[in-house]
């Protein structure tokens, strides 16, 4: 493996582990405030006992995670550091943001959330709890706001003299695209605190402790858990049409379309060929189960709509609204063009360091006009801008095969509670409730690769792929830091579940009823 | 002229005050929480001081004295690509 390679992996480790912690501290962090909300509404100590276990738990969680995503911008520094250059303000801006903001909104309304009982009036301490839900989504806000810039790099104009993208309009980076991928973020972390209060809940159902306690919380967890799922699945919808808009190669990866077509059907289910390449004319799945129109209503909501596959895309075949055939700019003429640019930008060196402002603006006029292709300067190969379509496509499936069955899971859980005791009555169900709460973690993460592996091979989308945006740093280093956080992380996961249900059994023997449990 | 400044000051260090007893008296009476605060600690100590030190350098930052020696290496690495 080349230093790309590991550098790759290692961000990719980091934002995983990342990720464990950062959707249940947003999620839980919500449910959390309902309960508390609802103990000031009712004033029931049942509600209060109710808040405060999970609030511990939402405590275990923030503690371990805080500061893991740190380690994602040593990265940038050291491996990607051509990348932190050519971003410039725009990836800066929006982290300095979220630090400074996840910083004094944490450090205050966290610190009153677990010391202020009985100390602040109620109400103040609900405002800090809510406080603290939005402000862990406000700083995901920022986070996603980069990286959705990744994706679809917008407001900005490149300066070669700095050599970094500057921002000329801030607002543009809540594009589409932005806004989408902080909601689904947002409401998919939701879901899995959802599940995650359920699968607890069900383990004090297999214990016989504490039920009553149990059912409410599988009442506020599995209605959060379907409202945030429900809003994921339409955010998802909104990312796809962006997708499709913005980065058609990624949604062609995520469906292993090669050959697209009007009224276009989606591969439900299917095994991609491994042999299948978009200038080839082997069969595009080995197996494929498709559902008709669906990846034209998926991407454009037009069940009649033209939908590109890779190879349309490699040869610049689109079809425009009227339904006419009409020719896009190819990837073989879009690395001809990367390649002008990378010549301006050549001889606005040279004419930089011989003092030819003629030259320079000369130039820099050539590239501007190329600057849109850049990226592909670097590919002498059409195959090299094309990402993995298994794994895109695989991660994409799994995200949303998982997504339906948790669907089914919280109106099952809703049900379970509110028509009968069958979380009481029925063993299997208390199993199915707790084996199924990592597999969420599993469709959070997969959300993630289809985001960060259907970008391939670019960091920033058309104008810098990853082999261009690495450091000049030996592949041994990388490799050393691979491994040590790699096990920092594993530690810290391992301390996090046990601590998690040293104090899940713990509390498990209170009455939690009463606030007197804590 | 001076007694109402030195009403604010005597308020500013009573709220001062309120909020160090509020922090320290929350810390004093945490239980699972100082298992978590030395969790943090040694984390933020292996991140900060061990990774960031040792393994981390922002490399044009070290290297540079410079933006414009920035810029120039990095058009000079983006061109040799």
């Amino acid at each position: 493996m080349t230093v790309v390679d590991w550098s790759r992996w290692q961000f990719a480790l980091t934002a995983i582990y990342h990720w464990l912690f950062v959707p249940l501290t947003l999620g839980l962090s919500v449910i959390v405030a309902v309960m508390e909300s609802l103990y000031l509404k009712t004033k029931s100590e049942k509600w209060l006992a109710a808040t405060k276990f999970w609030m511990t738990l939402f405590g275990i969680n923030f503690a371990i995670g805080v500061a893991t995503g740190i380690i994602l911008e040593f990265e940038f520094g050291t491996n990607w550091s051509n990348y932190s250059w050519f971003v410039g303000d725009i990836f800066g801006a929006p982290l300095a943001i979220e630090g400074l903001l996840a910083f004094f909104m944490e450090a205050t309304f966290v610190a009153v959330m677990f010391f202020g009982w009985g100390k602040v009036s109620p109400g103040f301490h609900l405002a800090a709890t809510w406080l603290t839900a939005i402000g862990a989504s406000i700083s995901a806000l920022w986070i996603l706001v980069a990286n959705a810039w990744m994706q679809n790099p917008v407001g900005m104009e490149f300066d070669p003299a700095q050599m970094r993208n500057v921002m000329d309009n801030f607002w543009a980076l809540f594009s589409g695209t932005a806004i989408f991928k902080f909601l689904h973020s947002v409401f998919s972390g939701w879901a899995l605190a959802g599940v995650f209060v359920v699968g607890v809940s069900a383990w004090f159902f297999y214990k016989k402790r504490n039920t009553a306690f149990a059912t409410r919380s599988i009442k506020v967890g599995a209605w959060i858990g379907l409202i945030g799922l429900l809003l994921t699945m339409y955010t998802g919808d909104g990312s796809a049409v962006e997708v499709t808009k913005t980065q058609p190669m990624k949604l062609a990866a995520m469906e292993g379309l090669y050959n697209g077509s009007k009224s276009q059907a989606i591969c439900a289910v299917g095994i991609v060929n491994p042999d299948k390449r978009w200038d080839n004319d082997e069969k595009p799945y080995l197996l494929d189960i498709s559902i008709p129109y669906g990846l034209s209503i998926l991407a454009k909501h037009d069940p009649n709509a033209y939908v590109q596959g890779i190879t349309d895309i490699v040869k610049g075949i689109d079809v425009n609204e009227k339904g006419d055939t009409i020719n896009t700019v190819g990837y073989a003429e879009r690395i001809k063009l990367g390649k002008l640019s990378h010549e301006a930008l050549r001889r606005y060196d040279l004419a930089r360091t011989s003092r030819d402002e003629a030259g320079m603006r000369e130039a820099e006029k050539e590239l501007r006009e190329y600057y849109p292709y850049f990226g592909y300067g670097y590919f002498d190969s059409v195959d090299e801008a094309i990402p993995p379509v298994g794994v895109t496509f695989y991660s994409f499936r799994v995200m949303v095969g998982l997504g339906t069955y948790f669907l089914l899971y919280f109106l099952v859980a809703l049900l379970a509670v509110y028509k009968g005791d069958w979380f009481a009555r029925h063993r299997w169900m208390q199993w199915v409730a707790m084996l199924s709460v990592p597999f969420m973690w599993v469709c959070s993460e997969a959300g993630w690769v289809v985001a960060e592996v259907g970008r391939q091979p670019w960091t920033v989308q058309d104008l810098l792929p990853t082999k261009a945006a690495i450091s000049e740093i030996s592949s041994s280093s990388v490799i050393t830091t691979f491994w040590m956080f790699a096990g920092i992380f594993t530690v810290l996961l391992v301390a996090e579940v046990s601590i998690m249900l040293r104090q899940i059994s713990k509390k498990s023997y209170l009455n939690l009823e009463t606030d007197n449990a804590h | 002229m001076f007694q109402p400044m030195r009403g604010i000051a005597a308020s500013m260090s009573s709220a001062a005050r309120s909020v160090w007893l509020f922090y320290y008296d929350g810390f004093r009476r945490m239980t699972v929480g100082k298992t978590l605060w030395l969790i943090i600690l040694i984390k933020l100590f292996i991140f900060f001081v061990v990774m960031k030190l040792l393994f981390f350098p922002n490399l044009l930052q070290r290297d540079f004295d410079n933006d414009e020696q920035r810029a120039a290496h990095v058009r000079n690495e983006l061109l040799r690509k």
